[in-house]
């Protein structure tokens, strides 16, 4: 009986790892495919060929594409990592009147579907003058990224110990070198988890980075891979889309396996406690 | 301080005399295809008018789905931005973006546009405004496996009883072969498919021209009816879920004995290491059994617009007509099997000669075409309600006279 | 000479503040925008010439059916997803917190599908669920589950299953790494008591486990609910505007650019926006949530 409840459990894992692997695993061998043998459904390719990727970065800027993502995606993440450091400060650790409702503001900001707010974004945009440039795209990014990033840090904030601070009360720290000295070293597994988290939302948008970029040379890689289109207007080049989506997801997926520990202790410190 | 100031106004004259002579030189921005033999063509044909004019062209990328491109273009046009100044559109699209482009009527003499087929002229004509010149020409086509309908000495259906027929015999045949295969997802394709099986059957297109509906006849709602017969007997189930590449997905990897489909496979599935290579034949779309019944295939194709609010209107209609044009066409339907939007390219003799093109050009003498023009801005949300109306009768979700008599009528 | 509950509220909102200005840079005229254009007939791009109708548009969204079809299946999509991301979350979750040999292995494997962009996942997925060439079909026949080709993506039962199963597979690594990170914390001397006293691991999980993660769980369910509710990118690939999977977001995005009707589709996201609010203040007070954290 132990061991058929053993062997069902082993049972269960392997199925779970092949349903989160295959996907992957399948456009890795689409993207080693070309012509018809894509429409085959061979588990290993018969024959395989880089042509697909070869061709992605002779046909288009692709390279460019992907610093334009790592450019987008890292000062994001900054940007909101040091702003939302600050406010989860005040957010977590002091009592002010207003604290739930500015709680709640942060996090209706999220609520609403971005596809609602893309035309008033376009025209924040375009006053802006941002237009078509890096910089417009991290300042739309900001409000997917910064709402969550407070939110999280917030709650990891909240639940570290009063002794933390106190000797530094004691002592007439002012509260900034509170924060930087006190808090920002222990808060670094959590800073590290969200700025995965929202390192991942930046590098990953799309609906923004196809509205407010025009210019191959400032395109993301998400956008890029939609634009890849076939030889006539409806033919689409799987090799190449899922070429483009290995490319686009490998990076992360070396990020998350190297920072995995991170990201468990960093939530585990106390982010998720609520 | 007046010192300073007569220096800028100095250096200022200075530097508009050197700009002067170079702001002769424009740079037009246009947005066709992405990538692939399309954006060869495209910027191949630009670039040679830029290098005979001595202006410059820019090429934008857009996303290939319809859909998402309409989405950019509206976003981009509603913020007035003269980033591009050029943009390729869908036939279905004079009608939605007509407020934002510029009425070529005013730059273009009357005597150039003769050459093109009328009915494409007549669909980028709103409220007499000429919106866009039409660039290349889409009809819907029947694709079939010449190697099959052989072997079961069939010949290609002239009515969609035949093809009833002929895909039922193969199926029986040959193990694990779909009869038909077409454009039955929720989208714009199913307005394609679902207008040449109405039309084929007698039952007239979809609005009038005061935009009201004439879907509502029996020939019309026994057209989709049929339809409704084909799913999950000649055709998959899963053919409620095709668009174009899917179906040429199926067919090319010989798994349909016939297919619905825009020229642009033809070169596709005859590509070298096409598994159906030479065994494909196309003719024009079956007809049904009713009055009025007619081979017919749903017009598509792309047109060029000018943006209104475009720096250099006149260098822009300039190059359309270049890229429209008698030779930069006939170099596109040869290099690409774009089909040409002007009649007299199809008696080049390289063109002549090919019996692809000379289908096409039948077909071409007997579209049907989607009322955009007349639904205005409305024809998306037309579009809508008849792909809904559509898609719930081949679903079995309702008759299809029925679910045809759903739909809002009035539509100007 | 202020009081000290005025000094730490200046310091408070000094804190507060670079944050609250851009985020209202960023947020505050889209947001605002869409609330105010859910009550004008405004086209798309016509601001400027719109006319104030007051509740018309709400009205007219009360009496599509179309939308409350979309808000009937939003609700559904999200109930059902979320409930099996949490419960394989769990599942995946104590599994890792066990001595399992390939922790490691397995960790690192369920973590790759939540680094995969939305639209390319979708993507893939579209291209694995086709009936004819995919490549599902194909093993579930080389298996002999099942006798023909099933149309994942057409069939009206079918595609809302394909795209729960999507959403499960994108959103449940997500749901594994918060259990985890709670149940790591839990006290190990717990179990060791348990043990001792041979508690069953099933009773042990439901009697102590779960209540002392279940602040955190709560978290992870409200914001997996927060993004079910908008899901867009995930149904919009794999079945388009297809009115039997469409959701509110796909519905308010077809309004608004498809349809070019600004006011109807702005009141649309309106609506949705309350509607996702209602549902957090349900998690909130049933999760019994800390809101902006604890001060002690």
């Amino acid at each position: 009986m132990k061991i058929l409840g053993r062997i069902a459990f082993y049972l269960l894992v392997a199925f779970i790892v092949f349903y989160a692997v295959f996907p992957f695993y399948w456009a890795i061998v689409s993207s080693l495919k070309t012509g018809s043998a894509l429409f085959t459904a061979d588990l290993i390719p018969a024959s395989s060929t880089f042509e697909n990727y070869v061709a992605l970065f002779r046909e288009q800027p692709f390279a460019r594409n992907i610093l334009n993502s790592a450019i987008v995606a890292i000062v994001t993440t900054a940007i909101s990592l040091g702003l939302a450091a600050t406010a989860s400060y005040a957010l977590g650790r002091m009592a002010f009147r207003g604290r739930t409702a500015v709680s709640f503001v942060i996090l209706s900001v999220s609520m609403f579907p971005q596809i609602a707010v893309l035309t008033g974004m376009f025209e924040l945009i375009q006053v802006t003058g941002l237009y078509d440039s890096l910089s417009g795209l991290i300042l739309a990014d900001l409000i997917l990224t910064l709402p969550f990033s407070t939110w999280v840090l917030t709650a990891f904030m909240g639940d570290l110990p009063r002794e933390l601070e106190e000797a530094a009360i004691i002592d007439g720290a002012p509260p900034l070198r509170i924060l930087t000295d006190v808090f920002i070293p222990v808060m670094a597994p959590a800073l590290v988890a969200t700025g995965l988290l929202a390192f991942i939302l930046a590098w990953n948008e799309f609906l923004f980075a196809l509205t407010f970029t025009l210019s191959e040379e400032q395109r993301t890689v998400p956008v890029a891979i939609a634009l890849i289109s076939g030889a006539g207007g409806y033919e689409i080049p799987w090799g190449r889309i899922m070429a483009a989506s290995v490319i686009v997801t490998a990076p992360l997926i070396v990020l998350v396996l190297a920072l995995q520990r991170r990201i468990v202790s960093g939530l585990t410190a106390g982010a998720v406690k609520g | 301080m007046l010192r300073a100031g007569s220096l800028i106004a100095a250096s200022l004259a200075l530097c508009a005399a050197f700009i002067q002579p170079a702001a002769a030189k424009v740079t037009i921005s246009i947005s066709c295809s992405s990538l692939g033999i399309e954006m060869e063509l495209c910027r191949d044909g630009a670039q040679a008018w830029a290098q005979k004019t001595g202006n410059e062209v820019r090429l934008v990328s857009t996303p290939a789905d319809a859909q998402e491109r309409l989405a950019l273009y509206q976003s981009l046009l509603a913020s007035k931005s003269d980033k591009v100044d050029i943009f390729q559109i869908d036939v279905v699209w004079p009608g939605i973006l007509a407020n934002q482009f510029l009425d070529l009527n005013q730059f273009i003499e009357p005597a150039k546009l003769d050459g093109y087929f009328q009915t494409l002229i007549a669909n980028n004509t709103v409220d007499g405004k000429l919106i866009a010149v039409p660039w290349f020409v889409d009809a819907g086509m029947l694709y079939y496996r010449k190697d099959l309908l052989d072997k079961y000495q069939l010949k290609a259906p002239e009515t969609w009883a035949e093809l009833e027929q002929a895909a039922k015999k193969v199926m029986e045949g040959e193990k694990g072969i779909q009869g038909y295969v077409f454009q039955g997802k929720a989208y714009e394709g199913l307005v394609c498919n679902a207008l040449e099986w109405i039309t084929s059957n007698g039952g007239g297109g979809l609005l009038d021209h005061a935009g009201q509906a004439t879907f509502n006849n029996p020939q019309a709602a026994a057209a989709l009816d049929r339809a409704k017969g084909w799913i999950g007997t000649i055709a998959p189930q899963g053919v409620l879920g095709y668009d174009e590449e899917q179906a040429r997905g199926a067919f090319q990897s010989g798994k349909a004995v016939f297919m619905r489909n825009w020229p642009y496979a033809w070169a596709l599935v005859n590509a070298p290491d096409s598994p159906v290579k030479d065994k494909v034949g196309v003719v024009p779309l079956p007809k049904g059994d009713g009055e009025h019944a007619v081979h017919t295939g749903t017009l598509g194709g792309q047109s060029l617009a000018v943006s209104k609010h475009s720096a250099h209107p006149k260098e822009a209609v300039d190059l359309i007509l270049y890229l429209a044009g008698a030779e930069e066409e006939k170099r596109r339907a040869i290099k690409g099997s774009f089909n040409p939007s002007l009649k007299s390219v199809y008696n080049e003799p390289e063109l002549k000669q090919d019996p692809f093109f000379s289908t096409f050009s039948t077909i071409l003498s007997s579209v049907a075409t989607r009322p955009a023009a007349v639904a205005g801005k409305g024809y998306n949300q037309f579009s809508s309600q008849f792909v809904r109306a559509v898609h719930a009768t081949l679903q079995g979700q309702g008759s299809a006279a029925d679910n045809l008599s759903g739909i809002r009528t009035s539509w100007k | 000479m202020r009081t000290l509950a005025q000094r730490r509220a200046i310091t408070a909102w000094s804190f507060l503040t670079p944050m609250l200005v851009v985020l209202a840079l960023v947020a505050g005229w889209p947001l605002l925008r869409t609330i105010l254009l859910g009550f004008t007939d405004a086209g798309l791009g016509d601001f400027g010439e719109s006319q104030f109708i007051g509740l018309a548009n709400y009205r007219g969204l009360a009496s599509d059916p179309y939308w409350w079809r979309a808000v009937a299946n939003t609700l559904g999509f999200t109930l059902i997803s979320v409930s099996i991301e949490t419960v394989l979350g769990l599942i995946i979750a104590l599994t890792l917190n066990t001595h399992l040999k390939a922790r490691g292995l397995v960790r690192a494997a369920v973590l790759i599908p939540w680094a995969i962009p939305t639209v390319v996942s979708a993507r893939m997925w579209g291209w694995m669920l086709n009936d004819l060439y995919g490549v599902v079909n194909a093993m579930l026949l080389g298996l002999g589950v099942i006798d023909r080709p099933w149309a994942w993506l057409a069939d009206p039962t079918l595609s809302i299953a394909s795209v729960i199963a999507v959403d499960v597979w994108k959103g449940t690594p997500f749901m594994a790494l918060l259990s985890l990170a709670a149940l790591q914390v839990l006290p190990r001397e717990i179990y060791e008591a348990a043990r001792v006293d041979g508690v069953s691991a099933v009773k042990v999980f439901f009697q102590v486990t779960l209540p002392l993660i279940r602040p955190a769980l709560f978290v992870a369910i409200l914001f997996r609910s927060l993004d079910a509710l908008r899901v867009f990118d995930i149904i919009y690939v794999l079945t388009g505007d297809n009115p039997s999977t469409a959701s509110m977001s796909v519905y308010a995005r077809q309004q608004l650019i498809d349809f070019q009707q600004g006011g109807m589709g702005s009141a649309a996201a309106t609506a949705l926006f309350l509607i996702v609010a209602v549902f957090a203040t349900i998690v909130v007070t049933a999760g019994r949530l800390r809101i902006g954290g604890v001060v002690r």
